[in-house]
């Protein structure tokens, strides 16, 4: 692990980031100096232009391009609450201040560029995102956050005011929350040989409670059910730069499967960003064939559960035989179950037994 | 022909027991009635000298006899042609008496309405009427009468000439009669507007009982030329008709006869009827038997060569006049106005006349206001039953861009020698379908005007809508992409707006 290495990165990602934001600009100005109407060109991202690459293991964009044009009527509006987002996010940038989604929104207003609602603000910054080819996180805008981090890993800050110093990742029990200053934040120093990223918060809390970030030698993450970009994100960096394995526990459902394949594989609705992906991440449970070997006690498949399944069946991310297998099983025992399922066996079962075969078994 | 089938009774006589046929049912109508008759007549007298008129009507309490129902004094003054003082008693002492029984276009349609008013207010007051009338000689000629009635003549209290100076001309005519003002102001408010509306080059006045003054000024001193007077057309001829001109003609064969008595009979015309209908052109028409009459009749309807009538005894209003008082009155945004070409029904010659005006001052009430004309005067009464408000309704109004919720009013305007009336109340104009039809295609007309208007607005709407959006946008895409690439001074936008402009159009 190399600090300095990795500041460096993160400074001229952010230079990379200021620049590109600024040449946007520059590329609008001059067409309109030059007497044309400014129109900017970016990457389709309807349906037909998705498609799933084999090779980077994600969804990317196809070549099929779409121009947003001021002369369009019915363009102008998103082209200058784009132009304003992009003023906003290199402002933001470059004092680093870091904003939500929803401040986005608000700080529109003051301009006379009132979005029509919070949709429409996110439209437009993946608008934003897309002609730039950068995340919203480079140029600082954030969601809520609501997934954390738990383990002996120490960071150094690089936000203002916290840079240089540092925190160890286990000085609060309820995790860290993974917001804008750790996921800007370098690693120093860590013993844990893994990962594990746990769907649920109950879980999540047994597990620092049964201390299996010692045990197992591990950090755990938190993803409150669907992993936010900046959870995603933060996985693959623990994953690159630690270098070390990622494991996933989700509820025995399709709902929980396609969590885990979207912190491996992304998901459609980034197929423009990059660098969201932990394509070596494991899957490690709940799976169908472990309610039939642990005798859980289940739901059964509805409706929804049965189409999903089916829809994963045909997804091209899914088509190793592991997940094969596992989709056929759903369908086959029709029922499902929850994490906390193991709790029938005692509080502690799912630690002292479940955890480690499944670590061993998917190893 | 009325004169000559109730000649055993006294006329006078007749309609004093049916004044319903006239439109003086009760209090109200009576005095609706009453106005309308003698303004028309007032109209029409100075229109026949081709000037433009000046109306003044006065209508004032004269004694309370009840609350509801109260003795009026009405006083109507014009600038017309003055009555020759020999004819002044029986022009309004003598019922059936008068200039209006010839096939030319006409306000008044018995030749009764003023007598009838006189008629009425004598019958409820027992009050003589006062006429004061000058064709602009030297002399003003006063007359004092009464109607009476047994006997259908005028009888005359008193008689005084006076020397006229000013050279003035016209007529006052002044008797009281019974009625109920107040049931029946807004007719007579919405008579006089409508009445302004097809008569922009009249000024008319209106003083009410409490003193209030309403005032239609004219906008224009233009005049449509005078209906010419014709002879019958063929066509609409009926035995009685022939049966009269019998009576009177000098001409002692069938072919003179005809050519002479009839519209649209020449001498190529005149043989080849009388080829079709088998009768000698050398015929005396006295010596026809009433069975030959009749199939004369018949004979004439039956041929089918005859030209249809000329409209030169008809005078329509005409689409710049039509505009002018439509304009007037309702102040519209838009207005479209459409003289039909003359057209005929059972012999008698029509014109339809339409406009359609659209916002300014005409309320919006979730139906189109409806305004219809026969001969220059405005029908009140049993809209829904007429033959304009049944094409309105069977118009496929969509197709035009409008909708029921949108200011619109439409006028239909008709004249004729004959207007076809359903009942003898005259207040409505029958379906009949050559009617229907001229009123349908004068409809779609304005209505296709009216549609282009609205489509025209749209875009200009549109245009500027397109341009406040670039205007507003422009602006703040020219800053921010300005402060995005750190220049120092915005890029000037002047020539895409200008461009928006042109390209909106």
């Amino acid at each position: 692990m190399e600090r300095s290495k990795h500041k460096s990165i993160m400074i001229e990602r952010k230079k990379e980031v200021i620049a590109s934001l600024e040449n946007l600009g520059l590329q609008i100005y001059e067409q309109i100096d030059d007497g044309y109407f400014p129109s900017i060109e970016m990457p389709s991202r309807s349906t037909e232009n998705i498609r799933y690459d084999p090779q980077v293991r994600q969804y990317i964009l196809g070549d099929r391009k779409v121009r947003r044009h001021t002369r369009n009527i019915r363009h102008i509006r998103p082209f200058t609450q784009l132009v304003w987002t992009a003023l906003f996010s290199r402002e933001l940038t470059s004092h680093r201040k870091t904003s939500t989604l929803r401040d986005v929104y608000y700080s529109a207003q003051a301009y006379e560029m009132k979005f029509t609602d919070q949709q429409e603000s996110n439209n437009i910054i993946t608008d934003l995102e897309t002609v730039l080819g950068l995340s919203r996180e480079d140029f600082n805008i954030f969601p809520e956050e609501r997934s954390a981090v738990f383990g002996d890993l120490t960071i150094e800050y690089t936000v203002p005011g916290y840079e240089g110093k540092t925190l160890n990742l286990t000085s609060h029990p309820d995790g860290v929350m993974i917001g804008p200053a750790l996921t800007s934040s370098e690693f120093v120093s860590t013993t844990a040989d893994k990962v594990i990223a746990i769907e649920k918060g109950g879980l999540f809390t047994r597990f620092v409670e049964e201390n299996v970030h010692k045990k197992f030698n591990s950090l755990l993450v938190l993803t409150a059910g669907q992993a936010p970009r900046a959870t995603r994100h933060f996985i693959r960096r623990l994953s690159r730069e630690l270098d070390i394995p990622v494991y996933i526990f989700t509820d025995g459902d399709p709902w929980g499967m396609h969590i885990a394949m979207v912190i491996i594989s992304g998901s459609a609705n980034a197929a423009h960003l990059r660098e969201l992906t932990t394509p070596d991440a494991i899957w490690s449970g709940v799976w169908a064939t472990d309610i039939v070997d642990y005798k859980l006690p289940t739901d059964p498949l509805d409706e929804v559960d049965v189409k999903r399944l089916y829809e994963l069946q045909r997804d091209p991310r899914y088509k190793d035989p592991l997940w094969q297998r596992e989709i056929k099983t759903f369908l086959k025992i029709r029922k499902k179950a929850e994490q906390e399922a193991f709790s029938r066996y005692g509080l502690t079962y799912i630690v002292d037994e479940y955890l480690p075969t499944k670590l061993e078994e998917t190893k | 022909m009325a004169r000559t089938t109730f000649e055993e009774i006294s006329a006078a006589d007749f309609f004093y027991r049916n004044r319903d046929i006239a439109g003086f049912t009760n209090p109200t109508r009576a005095i609706f009635a009453a106005v309308r008759e003698l303004v028309e007549n007032s109209l029409d007298a100075a229109e026949s000298l081709k000037v433009p008129p000046d109306i003044y009507v006065r209508l004032s309490y004269a004694n309370e006899t009840d609350k509801e129902t109260n003795v009026f004094r009405l006083m109507i003054k014009d600038n017309g042609i003055g009555v020759p003082p020999r004819h002044i008693p029986s022009a309004f002492g003598q019922v059936l008496y008068g200039s209006k029984y010839k096939p030319k276009q006409q306000r008044g349609t018995f030749g009764l309405g003023g007598k009838m008013a006189i008629l009425y207010g004598q019958i409820t007051t027992h009050q003589p009427a006062r006429i004061i009338s000058s064709t602009g000689m030297s002399k003003i000629y006063s007359y004092k009468l009464r109607i009476d009635i047994q006997r259908n003549r005028p009888l005359i209290l008193d008689r005084k000439v006076l020397i006229n100076k000013e050279r003035w001309r016209g007529t006052i005519v002044e008797f009281s009669l019974e009625g109920d003002y107040s049931r029946a102001m807004p007719k007579i408010l919405e008579y006089f507007k409508q009445t302004a509306m097809v008569n922009p080059y009249a000024n008319l006045t209106f003083v009410d009982p409490k003193g209030r003054l309403y005032k239609f000024a004219r906008a224009t001193e233009e005049m449509p030329d005078p209906p010419k007077e014709t002879l019958p057309h063929p066509y609409g001829v009926d035995v009685e008709l022939l049966q009269r001109l019998i009576h009177v003609t000098t001409f002692r064969n069938m072919s003179d006869f005809l050519k002479n008595h009839f519209h649209r009979i020449g001498e190529i015309t005149a043989r080849k009827f009388l080829e079709f209908s088998n009768i000698s052109p050398s015929k005396n028409p006295k010596r026809l038997s009433h069975e030959e009459v009749v199939r004369l009749m018949r004979m004439l309807k039956e041929f089918r060569e005859f030209l249809p009538p000329n409209a030169s005894c008809l005078s329509p209003l005409g689409e710049k006049l039509l505009k002018t008082g439509i304009s007037k009155e309702l102040e519209p945004e838009f207005i479209a106005v459409h003289q039909r070409r003359p057209s005929t029904y059972a012999g008698h010659p029509f014109i339809v006349e339409m406009a359609i005006a659209y916002g300014g001052e005409i309320p919006r009430k979730g139906s189109f206001l409806i305004y219809r004309f026969a001969n220059r005067i405005p029908l009140l009464y049993d809209e829904a039953s007429d033959v304009s408000t049944i094409v309105m309704n069977s118009m496929n109004w969509r197709r035009y861009k409008v909708t029921p919720d949108m200011p619109i009013a439409i006028a239909t305007h008709i004249c004729s020698t004959k207007i076809p009336y359903k009942t003898v109340g005259k207040e409505f104009i029958a379906d009949r379908p050559e009617v229907r039809r001229e009123i349908a295609n004068g409809l779609r007309e304005v209505a296709r005007r009216l549609q282009r208007f609205l489509t025209r607005r749209e875009h200009v709407s549109r245009d500027r809508k397109r341009l406040d959006i670039f205007s507003k946008y422009l602006p703040k895409i020219a800053e921010f992409s300005t402060q995005l690439a750190g220049k120092e001074k915005n890029p000037d936008i002047k020539k895409l707006l200008r461009s928006v402009k042109r390209f909106g159009t």
